[in-house]
């Protein structure tokens, strides 16, 4: 699998209300990579998402997957969203179980992947709970389950676990970092955290605001065997903070 | 007195005291002989109405009459209304075009409608039962087509990213959520409906509660016509208490 993102624009609106939210956008992702883009709040980082799942169409610039360009959503990308995006009136089976269905698999093995999805998430216990009976972590963790059990070849997940408490971050981020060993998942990520990028992702892209792009591209090669050693190691953090500085620099309020 | 309190507590019994103060005030006034018995006619004389027309099959056949034609109208209306709202809810173009027309529509009081109809289909039960349809279908279309828009997008672009199209996304994601509201939009507009038949019935009709009533009215019956508004209010009473039956199972994840 080869994810091509090819100098893409993206403009919204048109005449003088026309803003360009994204300018020559460029990278890739390959088969088993996990690739994650930081940037401030505006940076046009949900955008970028959002074409890749062929919700939105590029103005200038194409996307391909292993050359085919992307023009609509498909089955090929899974997306988990910021906001919890269960369906309130299924259960935690059943939302896994939805993309399954929607893709007409059999009802045998639709049942069995989605045993075997929810054991992968730790989630087996709560198969019959309705997503308001779930804590916010669990609740993104079905949504996780939900979009690996319809198979993508990319998983694409847009600050999926900006909306928890700093503990439950930590745990969901350990917990998508086993996802990944075991499952030899493609990902790519969203998010604001640098350290949350840093933890997780082989490649990092830094990306500024108006018009967003990319500014710094950033391979991250330290030693994950263990992420609660990693974020206190002196390599992790004097890169954290030298990206950190980066950051700083581009917010236009800060620098002026 | 903790059982006096758990009986407060229940939701039906202050509910319950409300109505049963106003038929003492009823009686006392009655049978303090103050009021004439021609305007003010007693609980026990509505009664005795009841149970005359009960006996001798009236009563059954009137409400039989009334909630037939209700049922069919509103039945119109509530399956027309489903597909219609939700195509304007999804669909801009569709809703640039019909919303003007249907908010007019709306603010036509319905009853005016009668004299149309009759000169349209006469006196028969087609007249009566498109009161109903005019009457509620466009309440029903626009407040389903609201519920519609306020399904989060997070839940339609999963599913189009989980490879789903129009169609199954309509059945799978838009129905099921906007199941709760559709379900009180009926149940609101219902109520309409059952005004609507008696108004109807008022006008022109040879059985139903609304033409029992304005028969009695020709001979003053004012215990007939009492006895027809209290049944009234219970059939409706009982259909929208029906309404909130089926939503508390059927959309238990809603509460
Ligand atoms: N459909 C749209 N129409 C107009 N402007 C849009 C649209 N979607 C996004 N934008 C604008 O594009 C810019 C980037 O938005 P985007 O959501 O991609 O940023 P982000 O990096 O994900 O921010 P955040 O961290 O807050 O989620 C914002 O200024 C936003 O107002
Ligand atoms: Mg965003």
């Amino acid at each position: 699998m080869h994810l091509q993102i090819a100098d893409v624009s993206k403009t919204f609106g048109y005449g003088a209300r026309a803003k360009q939210v994204l300018r020559n956008v460029s990278f890739a992702v390959h088969s088993g990579e996990f690739v994650a883009l930081v940037g401030s709040s505006g940076s046009g980082k949900s955008t970028v998402m959002r074409l890749i799942a062929g919700l939105e169409q590029p103005s200038a610039g194409t996307i391909s997957m292993d050359g085919r360009p992307i023009t609509a959503p498909g089955s090929d990308r899974g997306m988990v969203f910021q906001k919890y995006s269960l369906y309130p009136w299924l259960t935690a089976a059943e939302n896994v179980a939805f993309g399954m269905e929607l893709q007409g698999r059999p009802r045998q093995e639709i049942r069995e992947r989605t045993g075997y999805f929810l054991e992968v998430v730790g989630l087996a216990d709560a198969a019959r709970r309705l997503p308001r009976e779930l804590s916010g972590g669990m609740q993104q963790r079905v949504a996780i389950a939900r979009a690996l059990a319809a198979e993508p070849q990319v998983l694409l997940l847009d600050e999926p676990f900006g909306a928890l408490d700093i503990q439950i971050r930590e745990s969901m981020q350990e917990f998508l970092h086993t996802l990944w060993q075991r499952t030899g998942l493609t990902a790519l990520l969203i998010t604001h955290d640098l350290e949350e990028a840093l933890l997780l992702a082989g490649t990092v892209h830094i990306m500024a605001p108006s018009p967003g792009r990319i500014v710094r591209s950033v391979r991250v090669d330290l030693d994950r065997s263990s992420l609660a050693k990693l974020r206190l190691s002196r390599p992790f953090l004097d890169l954290r903070e030298e990206l950190a500085a980066d950051l700083r620099g581009l917010e236009p309020a800060l620098a002026a | 007195m903790p059982a006096f309190q758990r009986l407060i507590r229940h939701p039906w019994s202050l509910g319950l005291l409300g109505i049963l103060t106003v038929l003492l005030l009823w009686w006392i006034t009655t049978a303090s002989g103050s009021v004439n018995k021609l305007f003010l006619p007693s609980p026990q004389a509505v009664w005795l109405a009841g149970q005359q027309q009960w006996t001798s099959g009236l009563l059954l056949k009137d409400a039989l009459a009334s909630i037939q034609r209700v049922f069919i109208g509103f039945a119109m209306s509530a399956g027309l209304a489903l597909p219609v709202g939700i195509a304007m809810g999804t669909s801009p173009v569709i809703c640039r075009l019909l919303e003007p027309l249907m908010g007019l529509i709306r603010y036509m009081p319905a009853p005016a409608f009668i004299p149309l109809l009759i000169i349209y289909f006469g006196l028969d039960e087609l007249p009566k039962v498109l009161l109903i349809f005019i009457g509620t279908f466009f309440f029903n279309t626009l407040m389903i087509m609201d519920s519609v828009k306020f399904v989060p997008r997070e839940l339609m672009e999963t599913a189009r990213t989980l490879g789903g199209r129009t169609l199954p996304i309509l059945v799978k994601v838009v129905a099921p959520f906007i199941a709760p509201q559709v379900l009180d939009t009926y149940r609101i507009n219902m109520a309409s409906a059952w005004n609507l038949v008696i108004v109807a019935e008022l006008v022109a009709a040879t059985e139903g509660l609304g033409k029992r009533i304005s028969l009695a009215q020709r001979f003053l019956r004012t215990d007939e016509i009492f006895m027809g508004l209290i049944v009234i209010g219970l059939i409706g009473l009982l259909i929208d208490l029906g309404f909130r039956a089926v939503m508390r199972r059927a959309c238990a994840w809603a509460n």
